[in-house]
């Protein structure tokens, strides 16, 4: 892969000021400034609950140079509905509107009013980003959580028993128009999602791996690094689907094995070396699996 | 125009007057009649708004919350369990200063599985920052509803219009539609101060510490206190141009009455029935209908109910542990009368889970009332007609 230097293929536009809230190294925060510098000024936020709450400031203060409604947990795709019916109500077709969840407000609590209006086929992006857990109110596990992974809710010796859920495949279960991951270790991969995105209408979906040091229980300067290593150990593989059918390979997954991104986190650290070949294996089986659905489609 | 429609079509047509510009909702009985008839007006054209057929009441209210946040006019309407789901939200909506509109059609709630009518559903929502408005008939209820929006928009609070289960949502009554073109000089376009616009970017409902958020929650308890005014003031430009007047507390026939029945709803029909034949009998009693819930009346409420011995309070609703909702807020609001001033006061619960209430129950509180010298206590949970 040829090397770009990030600041030619960055847009220029800013809509996240300094000053913010998050962590350092924070996967969410990275996530917002370059989803909204491939959306433009014209976009209003939709915001359930979730670390963002806290990351976009407390009032009188605002983070994002946007419109932004702070809404209940579980309400994002059905308060992003509301806004837009009430633009075109005015007649507004121009602005998108812009749901924004992390993985407890998407996988769990508001999966029913994400499914609701996936299958209505809203016209908004609803973005996941995905930590892998309530980190929010200090690290509880969701169904985002991944196998083997210590949560304060899940103790090292009872870590998380369940693989994650596919998210990814249960929205393009909805027949949406676009869904689609995407991570910040490939930001030219994720900026070319958002701006098919936007391009689209309907209900759009991306989903996001943004690494949270306290959570995982790394340090703030590998951010980026684990979530490419996320990518290449086919952990978090880079896919987009048109209209539930077609699965394409964005980036491409080389298989490294999950030993080092695993020995990286302090979430893992209590696994022994038949707990990582449990998880390998699954890793590999998932791969297969979105392997048959990208040739079939 | 007469038409002759049941309180639900009320409800509807209110709405197309209004013309709401984004409606949400989800199906529950005896509510449905509502959206299925706006479903058809915003079909063939009568109404020119948004409908979202979402996949709960919960995400009903979401999407209206979406919708007024960003500048639109916007109702849903709802019943007993769908209200219940939708309790979360309405703190939101309250607090978050948005004029929704929502119908609420008073259900009995579950378990066991009941459709018919009383008022624990709406009185359970009573702390969420909503003005409740009760209805008696359903030219009262088209009437509310069209009010509501200009109430709801002045002081940008959220407005609930209350009707009883079957005994107005599915009941038939000749009902006077005005024309559209009166209402529209009325009530105008919804032009809010504060919304979501790329053009004026603001955050809305982010963090609010310890410092601010008392203010907020004073400025929504000011605007509360603004409600009666306000809406006498709406209504008496309605009673102008339209000739009909629905008021916040209504006396009826309490002059010189030792006795009072205090009713909402439906219920008043039936006592303005029992009053009736009891003063052609020379019987000294009347009638008080409490309209407005929230924010409760309490000054024009001591003003009218001064000086009168006693007071019969009609709950078809009952808070477990304590009594009739009704007789307690209006024990609550008397206190401070002079103790020569104050009325005596029974609460009678009864109608739960949509039991009738006929003339002869309410004739046996009024009896009961009337027949208690005062020696034994009064009580704000007499229940009336249950088997044993």
């Amino acid at each position: 892969m040829t090397q770009i230097p990030l600041k030619e293929i960055m847009p220029n536009g800013e809509f996240l000021e300094s000053g913010h809230l998050a962590c350092p190294g924070c996967g969410a925060s990275l996530s917002m400034r370059m989803v909204l510098k491939a959306m433009g000024e014209k976009t209003i936020v939709a915001l359930p609950a979730c670390c963002w709450s806290i990351i976009a400031g407390p009032y009188p203060q605002s983070s994002l140079k946007l419109p932004l409604y702070h809404s209940a947990f579980e309400t994002g795709a059905s308060v992003a509905s509301g806004i837009k019916a009430a633009l075109l109500a005015r007649g507004d077709t121009e602005t998108t509107v812009l749901a924004w969840a992390g993985d407890g407000g998407t996988f769990d609590i508001g999966l029913q009013a994400l499914s609701g209006a996936a299958e209505r086929n809203e016209d908004f992006l609803y973005v996941c980003y995905d930590n892998e857990a309530y980190m929010n109110t200090g690290i509880q596990r969701s169904s985002a959580t991944p196998l083997g992974a210590w949560t304060t809710t899940t103790p090292g010796s009872h870590p998380e028993g369940r693989p994650k859920k596919d998210i990814l495949a249960i929205l393009a279960a909805h027949r949406i128009p676009y869904a689609a991951s995407a991570t910040v270790a490939y930001p030219e991969d994720l900026l070319a999602k958002v701006r098919k995105a936007k391009s689209i209408r309907g209900t759009r979906f991306l989903h996001l791996l943004a690494p949270c040091p306290p959570g995982w229980k790394t340090g703030d300067d590998e951010t980026i690094e684990l979530a490419r290593m996320a990518v290449r150990a086919r952990i978090f593989p880079l896919v987009e689907i048109e209209n539930g059918e077609t699965w394409r390979i964005t980036v491409d997954s080389p298989g490294d094995p999950v030993g080092p991104y695993l020995a990286k986190q302090g979430r893992f650290k209590h696994l022994g070396r038949e707990d990582a070949a449990a998880i390998q294996a699954g890793v590999d089986a998932r791969w297969k699996a979105l392997q048959r659905r990208v040739a079939g489609s | 125009m007469k038409k002759v429609i049941v309180g639900n079509h009320a409800v509807s047509w209110g709405v197309s007057l209004a013309r709401a510009e984004v409606i949400a909702a989800y199906p529950i009985t005896p509510q449905t009649q509502i959206v299925e008839e706006l479903a058809e007006m915003c079909d063939d054209g009568r109404l020119a708004a948004r409908f979202i057929k979402v996949e709960s009441e919960h995400s009903a209210m979401a999407a209206c919350i979406g919708a007024a946040a960003t500048g639109v006019r916007t109702f849903t309407a709802t019943s007993s369990q769908g209200l219940l789901l939708m309790h979360e939200l309405l703190h939101w909506a309250g607090l978050g200063r948005l004029p929704i509109v929502m119908a609420d059609i008073n259900r009995a709630v579950a378990p066991g599985w009941n459709i018919w009518t009383d008022q624990n559903d709406t009185l359970a929502q009573r702390d969420t920052g909503w003005v409740q408005l009760y209805c008696e008939n359903n030219q009262e209820v088209l009437d509310t509803t069209v009010q509501a929006f200009a109430l709801a928009e002045k002081l940008s609070l959220p407005v609930m219009i209350v009707l009883d289960a079957f005994f107005l949502s599915h009941t038939s009554e000749p009902v006077d539609i005005p024309e559209p073109a009166d209402v529209d000089a009325f009530l105008s376009r919804r032009d809010a101060a504060l919304k979501l616009d790329t053009s004026d970017p603001h955050a809305f409902g982010a963090l609010t510490t310890p410092a601010v958020y008392m203010e907020m929650r004073k400025r929504q308890q000011e605007a509360f206190d603004r409600v009666l005014e306000t809406y006498q003031l709406i209504d008496a430009d309605w009673d102008r141009r339209f000739g009909r007047s629905w008021s916040a507390i209504e006396s009826y026939r309490t002059e010189d009455a030792d006795t009072v029945l205090v009713t909402s709803g439906t219920i008043t029909s039936t006592a303005r029935y029992v009053i009736n034949e009891r003063r052609e009998r020379g019987e000294k009693v009347g009638l008080l209908k409490i309209k407005m819930f929230r924010p409760f009346p309490t000054a024009a409420l001591r003003r009218a109910l001064a000086g009168i011995p006693k007071l019969a309070v009609l709950d078809r609703n009952i808070s477990p542990g304590h009594g009739g909702i009704f007789a307690e807020e209006l024990r609550s609001a008397l206190y401070d009368l002079p103790a020569d001033r104050r009325p005596r006061i029974d609460g009678y619960v009864l109608g739960l889970g949509g039991r009738d209430v006929t003339p002869d129950v309410i004739g046996e509180c009024l009896d009961a009332t009337r027949g208690n010298d005062g020696a034994s206590s009064s009580r704000e949970d007499i229940w009336v007609g249950v088997k044993p």
